[in-house]
């Protein structure tokens, strides 16, 4: 926030941080537990806007405004896309089989001990002491991606051109079957 | 195939491939804009209506009216030919014997005592006044004013009747 | 200070936001005027002189209109649609800068609300955002009319944001900034931006169309096909709002063409001008420079409008796709191969 190199404004931001971490996880509730798909997606595209604002937050403007364009002006527009066109609502609600509720909850379960695991292994350090920092600008942010981390970058781009080259093709490929 | 033109006016198109110019549509859209845009400048067909109006043709059919002869009485003699050839079914009247003393009012021993035409049902197609023995309507008035209900489309004679000849002179004279 | 501070920014939100509002409500007149100005008619003339009430007229029928809320559709999506449409349209005005710093009451104010550093990144986030009052609406409505103009709103969306994305990179190349305000000093007198990005100008214009679903690109409410698309079902206020938010983004597009390529508030002679003026007088002309340019924009998309007819729907994708895109990063590239050569010279 513009007013956080002041001492008197820290508590202030600490509340919000925490109005906005509860909000967080009050939607990420939501999209678990609505029966409407549709509204999982709306309650799923709350929780990223909330993201974008601990992005803020954090004095990390690029990525907050990269989560709100690639995330909810994009990914989270085809989601709704194609769940309108299917058409999903609570009667057609796929059966939820035992097998299915067990498969989840080890998923689940692994998912969360990873996590724990992870961040037990970094020892959170000196995370929250530089809120302040001009890192997330995106004259640093474009300076480190483009010196320090050059091969990563290139590397995931690469993973993205093969993807679309993928999609390009699977599209290609089913004109032709049809054409012929 | 090709059937013999029956006008001898036919003429084949030939669909030529679009050049590049052609392909990337800019230049044609720029054209159609230019047209449109010399449009702005162009003298404006609108005719705005209740203060200015389009001078009616010599045929145009309007609001009716019931006209009188040169001394002022009325012509209808209430024969209903007028209400039998209407094919929309506008005109309703009652008829009534005139009386002695009456004279001056009414040209004819009948008249119409009650004379109506809806507005909304009639298509104006003048076959009243065709129809008419008398020469008593004529559709030569204006427009039909629009109206808020439906009852104040049926003109009576009230609306209908001509003016007394005087009544005119009069008005006409206050104008002048 | 702090409280001068928030107070001047209030003052410059409202009057942004009462500002927005009425050229929104102006822009539904005009459209009809120059509608009528280019089909050699007068266009509406009774609601006051010129019919400048006419605006008013409308938003009071709009008000006592019966809300009509389908029984078959999501109630709360219904209203939260054109909400959502109305609210997101306005977002795009506060990183426009409107002017220079000018000089108030002894205080230099920036007449621009903020100046984020990713000012161009963040106008393109809402913009994304906006199809999501299409896309809720339409598929609240429970209408098959409307979930396809939804849709058709949303990959259109989504299909020209590429286009408008690789042209706004081309752009950043040579301006080296995404923040609104540099861009705007950076043009200074007659340096526009649009003398080095014909092209990318000429794709962002397109893209602009495509975004606002104007004509020839409003495919999401074709009423020939689709009756009304995603405002089928909608009437009274919530149609009014569909519609508000529409001439919103127009102004809020204008306005960022017009920063981008057109120079903003800059204009030739401006610096005689404002050391003739002063630093209070100057910017007032600057400010009007930069609402002539907008108002010019505006009436640009109209012009389209009664001109152009619609697209198919398979030409728009084509044209974004097979077109724009190619053309966008062709751009890219020679503006890079230019910038590089410029400097090693
Ligand atoms: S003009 Fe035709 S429709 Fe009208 S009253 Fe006469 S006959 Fe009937
Ligand atoms: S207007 Fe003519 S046709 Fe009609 S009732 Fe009178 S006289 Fe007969």
């Amino acid at each position: 926030m513009r007013f956080n190199q002041k001492g008197n404004t820290v508590a202030y931001d600490m509340s919000l941080f925490y109005f906005v971490a509860f909000l967080t996880i009050l939607f990420s509730l939501l999209v678990i537990f609505t029966k409407n798909p549709v509204y999982s997606v709306l309650s799923l595209i709350a929780t990223f806007f909330t993201f974008t604002i601990h992005y803020i937050l954090l004095n990390a403007q690029f990525l907050a405004v990269v989560n709100f364009i690639v995330y909810m002006g994009a990914i989270m527009v085809l989601f709704l896309f194609v769940l309108m066109l299917m058409n999903l609502n609570e009667e057609t609600e796929p059966m939820k089989s035992n097998l299915i509720k067990i498969i989840g909850v080890i998923a689940g379960v692994t998912l969360l001990v990873t996590l724990v695991g992870s961040i037990h292994a970094l020892q959170t350090t000196g995370v929250s002491a530089t809120p302040n920092s001009e890192i997330g600008l995106v004259e640093n942010l474009g300076k480190v991606l483009f010196s320090e981390f050059l091969l990563p970058f290139e590397l995931s781009s690469l993973l993205l051109l093969s993807a679309m080259v993928g999609a390009v093709l699977l599209a290609k490929k089913d004109k032709r079957t049809n054409n012929g | 195939m090709l059937m013999e033109s029956l006008s001898g006016r036919r003429k084949v198109l030939e669909q030529k491939p679009m050049n590049f110019w052609e392909r990337i549509y800019l230049p044609a859209i720029f054209k159609g804009m230019g047209i449109t845009f010399m449009h702005m400048f162009k003298k404006k067909e609108t005719i705005r209506y209740p203060e200015e109006e389009r001078e009616f043709s010599e045929n145009w059919r309007g609001m009716h009216s019931l006209k009188r002869d040169e001394d002022g009485r009325e012509r209808c003699t209430a024969c209903g030919l007028c209400a039998l050839s209407c094919p929309a079914e506008a005109i309703t009247m009652i008829s009534a014997e005139r009386e002695k003393g009456e004279e001056h009012l009414y040209r004819e021993e009948k008249y119409a005592a009650v004379y109506e035409i809806n507005m909304l049902r009639c298509i104006f197609c003048g076959l009243c006044e065709e129809a008419c023995p008398k020469e008593a309507i004529y559709l030569d008035g204006p427009i039909v004013p629009a109206d808020y209900l439906r009852k104040d489309f049926i003109y009576g004679k009230d609306k209908l009747v001509e003016m007394p000849i005087d009544e005119l002179e009069a008005l006409k004279g206050a104008k002048v | 200070m702090e409280l001068a501070f928030l107070f001047e920014k209030l003052i410059l939100v409202t009057v942004l936001f009462v500002l927005t509002l009425s050229i929104a409500a102006y822009s539904t007149w005009l459209e009809r005027k120059v509608a009528a100005w280019l089909q050699d008619r007068v266009g509406p003339n009774r609601a006051g002189i010129f019919g400048l009430l006419q605006p008013l007229a409308d938003g009071g029928k709009m008000f006592f209109k019966e809300e009509i809320i389908p029984s078959g559709s999501n109630k709360w999506l219904f209203i939260a649609g054109p909400s959502l449409a109305l609210l997101v349209s306005f977002l795009g005005t506060a990183v426009i800068p409107f002017g220079q710093n000018i000089e108030l009451f002894g205080k230099t104010v920036p007449l621009q609300v903020t100046d984020i550093n990713v000012g161009i990144l963040y106008i393109f986030g809402v913009v994304s955002l906006g199809v999501y009052g299409i896309m809720i609406g339409g598929w609240a409505s429970n209408n098959k009319y409307s979930l396809m103009g939804a849709v058709r709103g949303a990959s259109q969306n989504i299909s020209y944001e590429i286009a408008m994305g690789l042209s706004i990179i081309a752009l950043l190349l040579v301006t080296n900034t995404l923040s609104f305000k540099e861009i705007a000093e950076q043009q200074h007198s007659w340096h526009w931006n649009v003398i080095y990005q014909p092209l990318g100008f000429l794709i962002f214009i397109i893209c602009a169309f495509a975004e606002t679903n104007r004509v020839p690109f409003d495919l999401p409410e074709c009423e020939t096909e689709l009756i009304g698309g995603y405002n089928t079902e909608y009437s009274a206020f919530k149609m009014g709002a569909y519609m508000f938010a529409e001439y919103i983004n127009m102004f809020v597009s204008s306005a960022v063409m017009a920063v981008l390529y057109f120079g903003g508030y800059n204009y030739p002679g401006m610096d005689a001008v404002n050391s003739l003026l002063g630093p209070t007088w100057g910017p007032v002309i600057g400010v009007a420079v930069m609402f002539i340019k907008i108002i010019a924009f505006i009436f640009f998309f109209m012009w389209v409008r009664w001109t152009i007819p619609r697209f198919r729907y398979d030409q728009l994708m084509d044209l974004g796709w097979k077109i724009l895109i190619p053309l966008a990063i062709a751009n890219i590239v020679i503006t890079a191969i230019v910038i590089t050569v410029v400097d090693k010279l």
